[in-house]
């Protein structure tokens, strides 16, 4: 590689790093200008120590965890299947798996509300339990790209069909399979799935707002309306909740004990 | 009745026919090796009495009871992979003790089940290993295992050799045989090399096209081949054609093709043999305790081996010599 080649490659580099972290720095520098004349953490204490915050990060939390939940019951059973017994029917499972990066959250809203709405044969937003099932199965088509296609590569990575064979000829049923051998070789793939679902849900604010649940995206969006500081210390906390995601996606991925020969 | 019974199996998938009418009867003990070249269908009749595919039509009986229509996981049946097809997030003993544990084996018995087994494969310290901490051969062996320690009732074998190098082919092999011996379990092994179904088989399948072209014992398979096909497939073979007059270096054998084993050659005029043809040296190969000696019969290229002998230089290319044989040790190809 020739010297300008390389002064080229880390000035794009550069280049790239200061478009990406200038404006975040700013964001956190500002977020840190709620005392005049000093930096403080007054507005990340004003934040944090809001009750409103609390109950609707705890809520997002929860429909995480429950969309987390939910997308692994489907996508993991889905993509084995279509692995082992239905390779023909792959483009077309991606395909409706991509379907959510193309359909915008706002459409899929007011069809669940025109389907599911108080007059309808299944009344879900009359109830908040059902409000709440009708968001979290929301929210698991949103992450269904992301969840399908880490499971999906996971699944590459392992001998689908002479594992599932292997496992059959001990005696093991499907559910035995899935459970004791499939999904603990997946485990990389599927936290990671997870930890994007959980980054999705955690700032998702379309779904929420209107089904009117009290999400921490639509917090987010009341704080950044009305506040001069708080909107930015809460920025910077969801950037580290997105990137702690990432982190600790390498770290399942590096420290799986027996992924470690595939490397 | 045999302990494994396989009777008038079909196999297609669409229009092609992969099995065609394959009958076997496999006794308990035994041990059975299917050969033959890739797409000959073997590895598809041991899928079948596995239980992963399904025939088309035809039985399988194992102990008197028909299993075609059951699952895998029903069939009592442990199996080996290629692939070896370890579980890489189970330790060794967690493999081994898998098939017990779905059976809901109490743990203590499990413990030494397992034990029992790694002391039989020669892996004794090895079961808190992770399987990617393990050598080929060894993952194998952990493979064989782990299909032995539920105590099927049969155990298949499909290539199991296949993915390991030479020198842990052979010694896997021997220690496989050996295994079953003393457990003294009905196997069925799948393998495209003749010498590995040669050395360890009870009886070989030589299988063609779908259909078992010859059921012998190694010795029968090889010296008695009764088609064209087996006689090409196993062993190295020199083929002659007869004279109008149906002899061969003027000894009448009868109209045909005949075929004979380099082994059943000999340079010069061995005692006992009647035929004796003119030739010439070609290709010389030293093999160490063998000489595989090329020679060019009439415009026919015939291989022929002679052991080595210290105080007999083997031959040199281009001499003239005589290779001479028995008639009696003339295979007759048929079709």
């Amino acid at each position: 590689m020739s010297i300008w080649a390389r002064i080229a490659g880390w000035a794009a580099l550069i280049f790239g790093l200061l478009y990406f972290f200038i404006p975040l720095a700013g964001l956190t520098e500002f977020s840190l200008k709620a005392r005049r004349g000093v930096y403080s953490f007054d507005a990340y204490a004003k934040v944090i120590g809001d009750p409103e915050f609390q109950a609707t990060f705890t809520y997002s939390i929860m429909m995480a965890l429950v969309t987390i939940v939910v997308g692994v019951l489907i996508v993991v059973p889905t993509a084995f299947w279509v692995r082992l017994k239905m390779p023909w029917a792959r483009p077309y499972v991606e395909f409706i798996t991509l379907l959510p990066l193309v359909i915008p959250a706002i459409v899929i809203v007011f069809g669940y509300i025109r389907l599911y709405n108080t007059s309808s044969w299944l009344p879900l937003t009359g109830t908040l339990f059902g409000t709440n099932l009708l968001l979290a199965m929301g929210y698991t088509v949103l992450a269904l790209p992301y969840m399908y296609r880490a499971v999906d590569t996971g699944l590459r990575t392992i001998d689908v069909g002479t594992l599932t064979e292997a496992a059959q000829s001990l005696g093991a049923g499907w559910a035995t399979i899935l459970g004791r051998v499939i999904l603990p070789n997946v485990v990389p793939a599927v936290l990671s799935g997870a930890f994007l679902t959980f980054a999705i849900v955690i700032g998702e604010f379309t779904l929420a707002a209107l089904l009117d649940r009290p999400a921490f995206g639509p917090y987010l969006q009341r704080i950044g309306a009305n506040k001069p500081y708080e909107p930015f210390a809460l920025s910077v906390i969801a950037f580290g909740i997105t990137w702690a995601c990432m982190g600790l996606i390498q770290l399942v991925t590096r420290f799986s004990k027996h992924t470690k020969a595939a490397r | 009745m045999s302990f494994l019974d396989i009777s008038h199996l079909e196999k297609s998938f669409g229009a092609n026919r992969v099995v065609k009418d394959f009958s076997l009867a496999v006794e308990k003990g035994e041990f059975i090796s299917l050969l033959g070249p890739s797409g000959c269908g073997k590895t598809t009749v041991l899928r079948m009495v596995a239980g992963f595919e399904e025939p088309s039509s035809g039985a399988i009986t194992i102990g008197g009871s028909n299993v075609v229509g059951k699952r895998p996981n029903q069939r009592n049946i442990g199996m080996v992979f290629q692939a070896y097809a370890l579980f890489p997030n189970l330790t060794v003993a967690g493999n081994v003790g898998f098939g017990l544990k779905i059976k809901g084996t109490p743990k203590a018995e499990i413990d030494r089940r397992v034990a029992e087994m790694l002391a039989l494969i020669g892996l004794p310290d090895k079961g808190n290993f992770y399987p990617f901490q393990l050598s080929g051969g060894q993952q194998q062996r952990v493979a064989l295992a782990r299909a032995l320690a539920p105590k099927p009732q049969v155990l298949l074998l499909d290539e199991p050799l296949s993915a390991l190098d030479a020198k842990v082919r052979v010694s896997l092999r021997n220690e496989i045989r050996a295994i079953q011996r003393e457990l003294g379990i009905t196997t069925i092994f799948v393998t495209h090399d003749q010498e590995e179904a040669l050395s360890i088989s009870d009886r070989i399948v030589v299988m063609n096209g779908g259909i078992a072209d010859q059921v012998g014992t190694p010795f029968e398979i090889y010296n008695r081949p009764t088609t064209r096909f087996v006689a090409n497939f196993v062993g190295q073979l020199n083929v002659f054609r007869a004279d109008d007059a149906g002899r061969i270096g003027g000894v009448a054998v009868g109209n045909g093709d005949f075929a004979a084993r380099p082994e059943a050659l000999s340079l010069g005029r061995a005692p006992g043999d009647d035929i004796v043809l003119p030739a010439t040296v070609a290709e010389v190969h030293f093999l160490g305790s063998v000489i595989r000696v090329t020679a060019d019969v009439a415009g026919t290229k015939v291989a022929l081996d002679t052991f080595n002998r210290p105080d007999t230089p083997p031959p040199a290319v281009g001499q003239a010599v005589e290779v001479s044989l028995a008639a009696h040790d003339l295979i007759r190809l048929g079709a």
